[in-house]
């Protein structure tokens, strides 16, 4: 029946304008739902479109959205990370002190906390590739390791971060450094997926990882380089918390690991690998961070938020499985 | 007994009619074989025999009497069973468990465990399967997997009963296990609906043939047809010469493996191929061609023994390296192991060479694009675009692409595991061409397969292995299916044989 199927997917051969905007619309089910959004809020509540409001949302996505961006590497290759959010604050908590109580220069102290997020990452990576824990306990492991140790580091209380670090929060000719960073880092990501080795690798093994094992590309390697750029991004996006809050907090990022995933999942990525885009996880983190902000301005109550984030994720990925049927029949 | 008909039926998908004014009529107590290449609307007319798609034009009728058969329940209602090439059965539950897999005989919520194992004993007994009802599902093999999901329809009162490709995973023994089945069954006038790419199968088991080829109706004939005739009716035309193997001089040995040893596997293998030569590796399921196959080319690793491609030594379990030395490998299961199936063509062709022709960590994504654009038209690859998913392909165009990856990198020892498995007669000639175009360019090619025609029509010798070790090498030309059988047999002791009764 396969050959039929072709014929079937194929038969439209010619497509129209309006067939092409149809499948452009259900292609970007997350990008029309946002643009609508933006449009209704700016009816109901004007104050949303202000430049002061618009600045606001990108620094609230910004930190999400670079871990998602981290994560998306992660779940192309199949996989999961659920210790972005305690990278990101034990990273940032190494930055703060080594700078503190070592008196590292400040330079110095940012590029530990980098390689301090390769290296946790490095852990999740090599407990999926060498132990073969599913990614789900590597990570949950090193979540519960990564935010422990940044208690300990700290004994539990915030330390305060050198001014190089502070700009990572502050604002360059007027734009938030944190919404620079989320598009320095997009675009990186953005470079590695689509045009290193490395970043088709992913898509590769997220896809059938024995297929790329008998094609010569090295599944190991793959799997921890996902783990150790998931890590790093994380530990930027450390930087960034710690840049806006003058201080790296103990509690720091606590719960974003969840953001990160539904960004990326919102964006059209699959959790069973394969399948995801930048683009994608960008606009994901913007929907949330445009979602947050709406219901603040309309003044509804933080509790009440957590419940409808929950059902927009519930709805935009439902929409989205609904699509893939109807692209497959 | 119930007699099942289907008139004159179509089916309309948007565009396409993929079966057009088919009449099949399966008669209780006969084997109703249907037969056609993928993609000729064999599933689709066994999707209207069982309710799960309605004909759009035609009737169905059973007894003489016209039917709609509205769902797979109604099906049921009707006496028609699908045993589907993939089963339906939880592995983790016991036979039994399956058997009752949605009805479980119930008392006010509780499982009546006693009542379950009495029926599921009988059920077992009526089709001869001795297992123990609590045995999980899991432990029993395919064919007695398989045996349990025919019980379970007979177990549902079904008069008719549709084989769909019943024998694609089964070893020789397991079929005629499968098939003295199915004659018990006819003699209780059970009617059968057969579909098998095996053409030797028909005439043991069958009692008429319907051909279908791009949904049409071709024709009914007995199953005492020659397969030359069925092959005819099937692809349209007459396939000349099923195996074009083109024999070459032999040039230099390409790939030397010395005295392979893997405990309880592989049992010192060596051999040779030439350049320009295909070398058959022949022997029963389990006999360890794959093994040998996986482990010359570095997916799996041996404790003893070495692998040379084109002079040069290759270290063990070391992918990366047997494809830079000119290795490359056609995996048993394309869609498990050859393909990633949601990815585009171009980029499964790609797959191989992406990270060797790469700079500075950088994908030459233009070159390669041109180049994978390049392969698959030599290769014939049927598709729309190079952007297709490789999954939407038909089984042979599937193969191609797997081919195409190893063209791309200009492989010098090409291993093939199974190489026409679930592939149609015309898309497989195609195939051996491939496999021609190799030896024509200097190539060498080694090729484990238990489709025996193919072995002995495409090598230029025979390896026969049997437990893990090589029992014999003979020249294609001189060797016969019962010289390989007997060498494949050969190292079996007396516990073994005793063991299969």
């Amino acid at each position: 029946m396969t050959a039929q199927s072709v014929k079937l997917g194929y038969d439209t051969g010619e497509t129209t304008v309006a067939d092409r905007i149809k499948l452009f619309a259900s292609r970007n089910g997350a990008l029309i739902g946002l643009i609508i959004l933006c449009i209704a809020l700016s009816f109901v509540a004007p104050a949303f479109l202000s430049a002061p409001n618009l600045l606001n949302v990108g620094i609230q996505a910004a930190t999400v959205a670079i871990l998602a961006f981290g994560q998306t590497f992660v779940i192309v290759a199949a996989g999961i990370d659920l210790s972005v959010g305690a990278t990101a604050a034990v990273s940032s908590m190494l930055v703060a002190y080594t700078g503190a109580n070592m008196g590292l220069p400040a330079w110095l102290t940012i590029i530990v906390g980098l390689l301090a997020g390769a290296a946790f990452g490095a852990c999740s990576g090599m407990m999926n590739a060498f132990l073969r824990l599913p990614s789900f306990i590597a990570t949950l492991a090193m979540m519960s390791v990564a935010r422990g140790l940044t208690l300990v580091i700290s004994d539990g209380r915030p330390i305060s971060t050198s001014g190089m670090v502070n700009f990572f929060g502050g604002t360059l000719a007027g734009i938030p450094v944190p919404i620079i960073m989320m598009v320095i880092m997009g675009i990186v990501a953005s470079i590695i997926l689509n045009f290193t080795t490395i970043g088709r690798s992913m898509y590769a093994v997220g896809g059938n990882m024995e297929a790329s094992r008998l094609s010569g590309i090295s599944v190991h390697k793959t799997q921890i380089m996902v783990f150790v750029l998931s890590g790093i991004f994380a530990a930027v996006a450390g930087l960034v918390i710690a840049g806006r809050l003058h201080s790296a907090q103990p509690q720091a990022a606590d719960g974003y690991e969840m953001d990160a995933i539904a960004s990326v999942v919102i964006g059209g990525a699959s959790l069973s690998g394969g399948k995801g885009k930048i683009s994608g996880t960008f606009i994901g983190a913007i929907l949330l961070a445009v979602i947050r902000n709406g219901l603040n301005i309309m003044n509804v109550s933080s509790f009440w938020q957590k419940v409808v984030i929950g059902l927009v994720i519930a709805f935009a990925v439902s929409f989205d499985t609904l699509r893939r049927k109807v692209d497959t029949h | 007994m119930t007699q099942l008909s289907l008139v004159g039926v179509s089916k309309i998908f948007g565009n396409t009619k993929v079966v057009n004014n088919v009449s099949v009529t399966v008669e209780p107590g006969k084997v109703h074989v249907l037969l056609g290449e993928n993609g000729a609307g064999k599933s689709t007319v066994i999707k209207m025999m069982s309710g799960i798609y309605q004909p759009d034009e035609g009737h169905i009728e059973i007894d003489g009497k016209t039917v709609r058969i509205l769902g797979v329940e109604d099906a049921r209602k009707f006496g028609i069973a699908v045993i589907h090439q993939e089963l339906n059965l939880v592995p983790q539950l016991s036979i039994m468990e399956n058997l009752f897999l949605g009805m479980l005989p119930a008392q006010g919520g509780f499982v009546n465990y006693r009542a379950m194992e009495k029926k599921a004993k009988e059920a077992l007994k009526l089709i001869g399967l001795n297992e123990d009802v609590h045995t999980p599902m899991g432990e029993l093999g395919v064919a007695r997997q398989q045996m349990v999901e025919i019980a379970k329809a007979l177990m549902q009162n079904a008069s008719i009963l549709i084989l769909d490709e019943p024998t694609a995973a089964l070893t020789r023994k397991e079929c005629n296990q499968l098939f003295a089945i199915m004659d018990e069954l006819k003699a209780k006038g059970v009617g059968m609906v057969f579909i098998s790419h095996h053409l030797d199968e028909i005439s043991r088991v069958g009692d008429v043939v319907t051909v279908l080829r791009d949904g049409q109706y071709i024709d009914t004939v007995d199953a005492s047809a020659s397969e030359d005739e069925l092959v005819k009716l099937m692809v349209g035309r007459d396939i000349t010469n099923q195996f074009p193997h083109e024999h070459r001089e032999p040039g230099e040995v390409l790939l030397d493996v010395k005295d392979l040893n893997r405990e309880g596997e592989l049992n010192n293998i060596s051999l040779q191929v030439r350049a320009g030569e295909v070398i058959g590796l022949a022997g029963l399921v389990g006999a360890g061609r794959t093994e040998v196959i996986r482990a010359i080319f570095g997916a799996d690793s041996y404790d003893s023994g070495t692998v040379t491609v084109c002079g040069k030594q290759l270290p063990k379990h070391a992918i990366g390296k047997s494809i830079e030395a000119g290795l490359g490998l056609v995996p048993e299961d394309r869609r498990t192991q050859g393909l990633v199936l949601d990815a585009s063509v171009a980029e499964n062709l790609g797959l191989a060479t992406m990270i060797p022709t790469s700079k500075y960590g950088f994908a030459d994504l233009h070159g390669q694009s041109k180049r994978e654009i390049d392969t698959a038209k030599k290769l014939r690859i049927r598709m729309a675009n190079v952007n297709q998913t490789a999954g939407s392909l038909s089984g042979g165009n599937q193969q191609k692409i797997v081919f195409g990856k190893w063209s791309m990198a200009n492989v010098r020892v090409l291993l093939l595991d199974e190489p026409t498995r679930g592939v149609d007669v015309g898309a497989r000639v195609e195939i051996y061409e491939l496999i021609n175009e190799i030896t024509a360019n200097g190539g060498a090619v080694l090729m484990a397969s238990s489709d025996l025609p193919e072995v002995l029509g495409m090598s230029d010798k025979v390896l026969v292995m049997s437990e893990g070790r090589i029992t014999g090498c003979l020249p294609a030309n001189e060797a016969t299916q019962e010289s390989v059988m007997a060498l494949a047999v050969s190292h079996m002791d007396d516990d073994n044989n005793a063991e299969r009764n």
